[in-house]
């Protein structure tokens, strides 16, 4: 009823190849914006909304929201099948280290830039199988990108600084004198880079670039002969998904860990955050924020469900059956979005709207 | 009147052989292409047509023979080359983009025009935006002249055959091919959608100046609208010539109708 676009003209091309032509939806987003940047600290300051909260919910979900983003650029809009963004975070986040560490002065966006183009760099040698093989092979092959790049962090003692452990410490976070300390300066630090990559990678995805990736998933043999360079779209494709993925591992161990190791950017990193992208949705900027959304909140809601069921009705649960009990709604869940809905959260929000144009009514 | 404007050869093959192992799917054919002409490519399943077009925008390399493409001599075509040089196609089975609208499709059509880098992609801004909109500009151009408004936003993965065909035909008009391969653009169609695909056809040879070399079943279809007709079978060239002097040809009757042995 409210959902309407009903008298919105478009006049121009412009307008109508603004990234939300529909009018209620540029409002939903600006609130959500605002929301975002003004509405969280405000409630912080009167005390509704917690630290732990920052630290354990919104920090960690704008971060995996970003690696998202950057694996869902590789293989959701250029069809190409990874396990190594971990590897990629990992590069991001120990280069944006050694840029802190040995660059007397280093400005901080600078360094993630560095540490993020190191990562594309990366990106790009092991993307380059992919010139050849592809699906599950090529899974394979950036499968040995994940256990390379955190055998060489490990090894090679100068990635660490030749720390004993293995385990950095993250710089602080200051920008023209400023230093973000409190949880919830962090929030917003990691909230403006998200906000501007993801637009920025929304950009793409809506111009040539975007096209040649696309082209490229759905049928490369037609790309090819319109005059899309396969070995070009698809290493650009590496370069700018792990670009993005390196950075959210900067802000991984920056903004949100403190301390790294490189053992923490393990295969199970990349499972998550794949899962992220298969639960959100293929190819959707908006299916990252969703599934990354959907696996930070998923352990929380289910933990809140089972300590109030111990309470409420004096249920005896053994104890850490309820990390089990997420492993098991975490596979299932998988399973089941890969049966009912493969294009994730992001389809099902978007078939929700087509609904809500018509509703009331049937046609 | 049609041959007033059928100009110079521009595209001529000699000695064209291509093999895939031991299987010969074309032995020496020579066959030359005039400039805004249209020029069909007939024959039984299995006799090479396809493989002829591969040739023709670079995905098979022929083994043997020369290709003379305007006045320049090669062995055989790369894809982008072939594209960049004005050749654009369309496919027996449709190859578009299916997760991608049909205005998407259409502008991928014309990705080597556009200028602009990545980084300007992503910004969104200033030349990168001006450009696409030029671009969006040509491309609705093309959509109301194949008449598909009304599905410019949909996916074309839902669209019925008919308008998958058509909007293919958009994205390999978009790049203002100066040759365009066309593989039986009509397979599949009915009689009405038939007579529209006819329509784009001629209109597009007749005022952007397109040359045309086709492929397809429909003997009616190929007599009527094009030029010179090339007729093969099992990879050799049996025919070459009018409509009228290949209907005439007893091997062509015979490697359609068979012969009595």
């Amino acid at each position: 009823m409210f959902y309407r676009e009903a008298g919105q003209f478009k006049a121009t091309y412009a307008e109508d190849n603004r990234i939300f032509p529909i009018r209620q939806d540029r409002i939903v987003f600006a609130f959500i914006i605002i929301f975002a940047f003004l509405g969280v600290p405000l409630l912080a300051s009167i005390g509704l909304v917690s630290n732990y909260t920052f630290t354990a919910i919104l920090t960690p979900f704008l971060i995996f929201s970003l690696a998202a983003l950057g694996l869902n650029i590789l293989t959701g809009y250029a069809g190409q099948l990874s396990l190594g963004t971990a590897a990629f975070m990992a590069v991001g986040a120990f280069a944006s280290y050694n840029f802190m560490l040995r660059i007397e002065g280093m400005p901080i966006l600078v360094a993630f830039m560095l540490g993020g183009l190191c990562a594309a760099g990366v990106g790009i040698v092991f993307g380059l199988p992919s010139l050849r093989i592809r699906g599950f092979y090529l899974a394979a092959a950036t499968l040995a990108t994940q256990f390379f790049i955190v055998w060489c962090l490990t090894k090679i003692g100068w990635f660490t600084n030749y720390s004993s452990s293995g385990v950095i410490s993250a710089q602080k976070i200051a920008i023209l004198g400023y230093t973000f300390e409190s949880s919830m300066s962090k929030y917003l630090f990691v909230l403006s880079v998200v906000s501007v990559m993801a637009l920025l990678a929304k950009n793409m995805v809506r111009s040539n670039i975007g096209r040649s990736w696309m082209a490229i998933r759905d049928m490369d043999m037609a790309a090819e002969v319109i005059g899309f360079r396969p070995m070009r779209t698809k290493l650009m494709a590496f370069a700018v998904s792990s670009f993005y993925c390196g950075v959210s591992g900067a802000l991984f161990a920056y903004a949100y860990l403190g301390t790294v190791e490189p053992e923490g950017f393990n295969l199970d990193l990349s499972f998550r955050i794949l899962f992220m992208v298969i639960i959100g949705g293929l190819g959707s900027i908006l299916g990252s924020f969703l599934g990354s959304a959907f696996i930070v909140l998923l352990p929380i809601v289910l933990s809140i469900t089972i300590q109030f069921l111990e309470h409420s009705i004096g249920l005896n649960l053994p104890s850490g059956i309820g990390s089990s009990i997420e492993l098991m709604a975490f596979g299932s869940l998988i399973i089941f979005f890969l049966i009912v809905e493969p294009h994730g959260l992001a389809r099902l929000w978007q078939i929700g709207k087509e609904k809500l144009r018509l509703w009331p009514f049937p046609h | 009147m049609m041959n007033k404007r059928i100009g110079e050869v521009i595209l001529s093959f000699e000695n064209i052989s291509l093999s895939f192992g031991g299987v010969k799917a074309l032995t020496r054919i020579g066959f030359d292409v005039r400039e805004h002409e249209i020029r069909a490519i007939i024959g039984p399943n299995g006799a090479g047509k396809s493989s002829m077009l591969n040739v023709i925008n670079g995905v098979y390399h022929p083994q043997e023979g020369e290709i003379v493409f305007r006045g320049k001599s090669r062995r055989g075509m790369n894809t982008y080359e072939s594209a960049k040089s004005g050749i654009a196609r369309t496919f027996q089975n449709i190859a578009l983009f299916k997760g991608m609208s049909v205005l998407d499709n259409i502008m991928t059509g014309r990705n080597l025009k556009m200028r602009s880098n990545f980084l300007l992609d992503a910004l969104y801004w200033g030349p990168a935006q001006r450009e696409e909109i030029a671009h969006r500009r040509k491309v609705e151009e093309i959509i109301d002249f194949l008449e598909i408004q009304h599905i410019r936003k949909t996916p074309v993965g839902r669209l019925a055959y008919g308008l998958q065909k058509r909007v293919e035909l958009g994205r390999a008009l978009a790049a203002e091919p100066s040759i365009l391969l066309l593989d039986e653009p009509m397979a599949g169609m009915n009689v009405e959608e038939k007579q529209d695909m006819c329509r784009f056809i001629l209109d597009v040879n007749d005022q952007l100046g397109t040359t045309i070399i086709l492929i397809e079943h429909d003997m009616g279809v190929v007599m009527d609208i094009s030029d010179r007709v090339v007729v093969l079978d099992y990879g050799k060239k049996i025919a070459d010539g009018t409509p009228d002097e290949v209907r005439a040809n007893q091997d062509v009757i015979d490697a359609y109708l068979g012969v009595a042995h």
